[in-house]
């Protein structure tokens, strides 16, 4: 057969159709692969595309990257309405069905432990940014510019002293931010960790990819029974006035990624 | 499908969450396994390129103070100190370095006027 198998999730079978219209990686439809008390979502994807020279190209493109991601995640979804899911890594391919199942068979244990784990939970991101201002702006500006360790060395206002009490202060204001920023975080995370089974912190994202104004501050995943997903989503929303000059932002729900791993 | 009633609905960019979002759990987060096409995305140059500016430098963060989830062992914080020290290096040179400025700019404001003087004296003496 023709066409290698993208494996997109392993889980528990569910029992109902995928909908109809769901497509997935390479714009095809995922099925159901079913063996034993396990399921693999796969979608037959084309060689030229999926093995290993095409593939390794292809991950060096931001653009089909990106549309693959999107395209993975759309599956993902769409298992995480019906089901709690077992995410795969992008990219996880096998030649035919019958890697597919062996590869089910081996971690089988591994598999149903997790998966009893993350039954009936799904996972929330919750980020702190902080709103860029004037003043931070020109702080960053200043930053960026790499005029911190070589300003011109004749400048008129360039007494070493100014300088250091300049920089001092400029310091402090920020030292304060932060702090505020911080002390702001850990109680949010505080708070939300009361509903969560279990939580991640992620290293901030850049803006640069992300295109979210303000700086990344708090990224945290949360591990949330369904059940309670509607409080924690309310929760997040009450705090979220109650920080001037930062924006609390909530993406969700997601199939449990951050805590799919066996260490988890 | 009406299952999708059982969640509340996707919120803050919902379906848009942006894709630093989606790159992050696709590809840094999620089950690892080996499958028969065998590709490891960290060797995968560019990729890793591009996963460093997905997430944001640590580095940065400790320089702005940031460091309360020390305690998660995947954020260690020696490269925050390391940056705090290499910070204080370069202004103590800085300072160095404007000092030295300012020592020969009025060394060198003195001298010319010491000169002329000295050969006032000369011609007087």
């Amino acid at each position: 057969m023709s066409g290698l198998r993208y494996v997109y999730a392993v889980c528990r079978p569910f029992g109902t159709p995928l909908p109809a219209q769901l497509t997935g990686v390479a714009g095809v439809p995922p099925k159901q692969l079913v063996h034993g008390d396990l399921v693999a979502v796969v979608g037959q994807v084309p060689a030229e595309d999926f093995a290993e020279g095409p593939l390794r190209a292809h991950l060096e493109d931001l653009d089909w990257l990106g549309a693959t991601a999107r395209a993975h995640q759309n599956v993902i979804d769409a298992l995480t309405v019906v089901t709690s899911p077992l995410p795969l890594r992008l990219a996880t391919v096998f030649r035919d069905d019958s890697g597919v199942r062996s590869m089910l068979e081996e971690r089988e244990e591994t598999f149903l432990r997790t998966l009893d784990r993350l039954d009936g939970r799904v996972e929330w991101g919750v980020k702190v940014y902080s709103e860029p201002t004037e003043d931070a702006g020109k702080a960053e500006a200043a930053e960026g510019s790499g005029a911190r360790p070589a300003s011109p060395p004749g400048r008129a206002a360039g007494s070493g002293r100014d300088y250091l009490r300049q920089r001092r202060n400029q310091r402090k204001e920020s030292e304060e931010k932060w702090e505020r920023a911080e002390e702001f975080s850990r109680r949010l995370h505080e708070s939300l960790s009361g509903y969560a089974e279990d939580t991640r912190i992620h290293a901030p994202q850049n803006s640069a990819l992300s295109r979210a104004p303000g700086r990344n501050i708090l990224n945290a995943a949360y591990l949330v029974p369904r059940t309670e997903s509607e409080a924690f989503v309310e929760l997040v929303d009450r705090t979220k006035d109650d920080a001037p000059g930062l924006r609390v932002e909530l993406t969700g729900p997601w199939a449990a990624y951050s805590f799919s791993g066996e260490d988890a | 499908m009406t299952t999708a009633q059982r969640l509340p609905d996707p919120y803050g960019n919902g379906g848009g969450a942006n894709l630093a979002d989606i790159l992050e759990r696709v590809l840094d987060k999620g089950i690892v396994i080996a499958g028969d096409i065998r590709i490891n995305l960290l060797d995968i140059e560019l990729l890793t390129i591009k996963l460093r500016l997905i997430v944001a430098s640590v580095d940065k963060a400790k320089e702005m103070g940031i460091d309360w989830w020390e305690t998660d062992p995947q954020l260690s914080s020696r490269a925050g100190r390391d940056e705090l020290a290499r910070e204080n290096a370069e202004l103590r040179a800085h300072v160095a370095e404007l000092e030295g400025a300012r020592g020969e700019v009025t060394a060198g404001d003195r001298q010319p006027a010491e000169k002329p003087q000295k050969t006032e004296k000369e011609a007087q003496g």
